[in-house]
């Protein structure tokens, strides 16, 4: 990946995602935090382009940004009276060195790990024109009991939010 | 004629006095008549030649063969690579180039699509439209523009400025963004990714938030309550798109929109006679998906003002009026490629240029829009709501099914095709009568026991109204 | 050009501060929404390592392994998908028991 375009992609998305999450932790604002979070994902698929993974990146929009942000949205319009202030509760300084513990102990792990990757020419050469029909597959093929036992999770998710925010009511009125 | 009593309303009248087309051409003067008879016969003349060196072969591939804009790009990139320029710049150029000519096209139709749609709409109610300003009324949109700009924006108090800010600018995002996997000739598409079916309804999904936050912003009931509609609708009518495009999917075997295309000319059949379910609940749920009337519950005016964009005023306003325009004709787009076999006209491509086709058939789905627009009323949005859970989503399904095994017997079968396509579009012709009457009795549709059934308004209205004012009745 | 080049240890850099700050979101919110965007943020930043390790594999569109980071960033999407709508009904459930979200005031168990 040594083509300027490359390079610079990568480097605005990067900056992109990991600005729209220190965003979601500084905003102000539950409403601004999901504002900056759909950002991060959007930028995240940009990266998934950038390796590739055409998509895992259309993916990454239709079910981050289109579906999961507008749940939130609907938890978030639910519950009118609780506080909008993405307020951050006593643990913040423990969670803080936590985080940065977990970041930085992998970012030095992966910089001095000598990875065993593909670099230069054979990198472009060994570029996918299409991942949909092997992603399918393998979905279909090797890891055809996994693809079942998510669907089936899906199913009693499905059922599981149903039931669980389901009022129950008296019999309607009416017709 | 003298015979018979003058009309007493001014529709009526109307009816009476209007000229059919054929009728205009006979009233014209000489002195308009044969210049434009020299015109029309000389295009004709120009045609045939064109013609001729088409079935010559004289333009096949060539940088000039202007029925494929794809074909000067490709050539400007082999000229660029020989010339020793680094392949970004040949890529940036024809990335501009393209970029400029959706950019012109979607603002071409914005400065003109509000004239055609209320003009048209007009004609469906019988009344003149904008007539006033310049030829036909067709500086009117201009004026509007100018109008709109003039106006001042208002921030209402208590608004979440940012946020009140960022969604007219953030929903004209996918109305641009669509038009990227769509083919207009066979190389002649912006992007042409191999997930092209998969990312039209991903970013038709990012539109949703803009609305959302338009309409939470703005610190105002009736902005909210049209805000929330939208979103529950459009998150419902999703679901519809993306079974109905999974069908077609199955189908062509491929998600690329060009290939989609190529299978349809292959077959020389279209899927919207292949899959007529499918096409129905695309429509459908595309109108809801951007908000248009049937649908248009989001911004029902005689309910809730104008919904999410209630609190918006000057341009931004009609930057949310522009969307609706721009998003109609890519829907129109998406549709036409995806089941009226986009470019491809049996054929005729290789005579007229295939995006002049696709715009063909882009027009007359936007003229289907606008004849919805003018007909039906609005729907109530707990209708809206079990139509898609109760009744599009499960016929979906169920269609889903019958299609992948079709699409099995089509793509192993050693049948010709003929047998095996043909054979589809029966079942499917016969399937859909019946499992959408069937479907509609078992939830509980029964026209026959209505109290007050609804009424055609055959008598009050339409052709045959005027047909029976025609003739004195 | 610019005598760089993104290698994988780009990615995975980006990945682990992706996942520190989704840590901190997680463990250091008070809105149960908010503590869900930080466990979407992790998810989301496993997501880019498995696929830049699937991409930057010497294994990668050979018959050995083809895509198979591919394949498991679409359980996480699923299972991700699942776990927001599990996770939001149960919020919006507990809004309608307690009238609020809050984390810390959800304490029953205190005694």
């Amino acid at each position: 990946m040594e083509s300027p375009g490359i390079i610079i992609a990568f480097w605005v998305l990067a900056a992109v995602t990991v600005g729209g999450c220190l965003m979601v932790l500084v905003a102000r604002n539950l409403l601004h935090a999901l504002v900056f979070l759909v950002l991060a994902f959007l930028g995240m698929a940009g990266l998934f382009v950038t390796l590739s993974a055409d998509f895992i990146a259309v993916a990454q929009i239709l079910i981050y940004a289109g579906s999961i942000a507008v749940l939130m949205v609907f938890a978030i319009m639910l519950t009118p009276l609780a506080a909008r202030d993405n307020a951050n509760s006593l643990y913040l300084l423990p969670a803080l060195a936590a985080g940065l513990g977990i970041a930085g102990l992998v970012s030095v792990v992966a910089v001095i790990t000598p990875w065993s990757e593909l670099k230069g020419d054979a990198l472009g050469q060994s570029d996918p024109v299409t991942t949909v029909s092997a992603i399918g597959d393998l979905l279909l093929g090797r890891y055809v009991l996994p693809f079942e036992v998510a669907s089936i999770l899906l199913f009693f998710a499905l059922l599981g939010a149903i039931v669980l925010v389901h009022e129950r009511r008296g019999p309607r009125e009416g017709s | 004629m003298s015979t018979a009593p003058r009309p007493a309303t001014p529709m009526a009248r109307q009816i009476l006095e209007h000229r059919s087309l054929l009728q205009r051409a006979y009233a014209l003067p000489g002195e308009v008549f044969f210049p434009l008879l020299f015109v029309l016969l000389g295009g004709l003349a120009a045609t045939v030649g064109i013609g001729f060196l088409v079935v010559a072969g004289y333009l096949d591939g060539r940088w000039y063969d202007i029925r494929d804009l794809g074909n000067g790009t490709s050539h400007f990139r082999y000229w660029a690579q020989q010339q020793g320029l680094p392949p970004s710049v040949a890529y940036l150029t024809t990335a501009l180039l393209g970029g400029i000519g959706i950019l012109s096209l979607v603002g071409g139709w914005l400065v003109i699509g509000s004239w055609v749609e209320r003009r048209l709409i007009a004609k469906f109610q019988i009344r003149q439209g904008p007539n006033r300003n310049g030829l036909f009324g067709l500086l009117q949109p201009i004026a509007d523009a100018l109008k709109l700009i003039q106006k001042e924006v208002l921030i209402p108090v208590g608004a979440d400025r940012l946020l009140f800010f960022l969604p007219p600018i953030l929903i004209f995002l996918p109305a641009m963004l669509g038009w990227a996997p769509i083919p207009w000739a066979a190389k002649m598409s912006y992007v042409d990714m191999n997930v092209g079916v998969v990312y039209a309804i991903a970013i038709s999904s990012l539109g949703v938030l803009a609305v959302f936050l338009a309409g939470w912003s703005s610190n105002n009931h009736y902005a909210l309550l049209g805000a929330m509609r939208t979103v529950a609708m459009m998150v419902s009518y999703e679901i519809p798109i993306s079974l109905s495009l999974l069908g077609v999917v199955l189908f062509t075997g491929s998600l690329q929109l060009s290939q989609i295309v190529v299978w349809q000319q292959t077959y020389h059949i279209w899927m919207v006679i292949l899959l007529p379910f499918a096409a129905f609940a695309f429509l459908f749920a595309s109108t809801a998906e951007i908000n248009r009337t049937p649908n248009d519950i989001g911004e029902a005016e005689s309910e809730i003002v104008a919904g999410f964009h209630t609190e918006y005023s000057g341009m931004k306003a009609g930057l949310f009026l522009a969307v609706e325009l721009g998003n109609a004709i890519l829907v129109g787009a998406m549709m036409s490629t995806v089941f009226f076999g986009g470019y491809s006209f049996f054929g005729l491509e290789t005579w007229i240029p295939g995006y002049l086709i696709l715009a063909t058939k882009i027009g007359a789905v936007y003229f289907v829009f606008v004849w919805l627009r003018g007909t039906l009323p609005r729907f109530r949005l707990d209708q809206l709501m079990s139509f898609a859970w109760k009744f599009l989503i499960p016929l979906s399904i169920i269609q889903l099914l019958v299609v992948s095994v079709e699409s099995l017997v089509i793509a192993q079968s050693d049948l010709p095709g003929l047998a095996t396509v043909g054979g589809s579009v029966v079942v499917n012709l016969v399937l859909t009568y019946f499992g959408v009457r069937a479907w509609a009795n078992a939830i509980g549709y029964a026209p026959n026991e209505m109290a007050s059934p609804p009424i055609m308004t055959n008598g009050v209205g339409g052709l045959r109204a005027a047909e029976q004012i025609r003739a004195g009745r | 050009m610019l005598g760089l080049s993104v290698t994988l240890a780009h990615y995975l850099v980006v990945s682990a501060l992706i996942f520190g700050i989704g840590t901190v979101i997680a463990l250091s919110k008070r809105n149960a929404v908010a503590v869900l965007m930080g466990v979407e943020l992790m998810l989301n930043a496993v997501n880019l390592t498995l696929i830049a390790f699937s991409r930057f594999s010497s294994a990668f569109g050979q018959n050995g392994q083809p895509l198979s980071g591919h394949v498991f960033v679409v359980f996480v999407l699923t299972v991700a998908a699942a776990e927001a709508a599990v996770a939001l009904a149960m919020a919006v459930l507990v809004y309608r028991q307690r009238e609020t979200v809050d984390l810390d005031r959800i304490n029953l168990l205190r005694g």
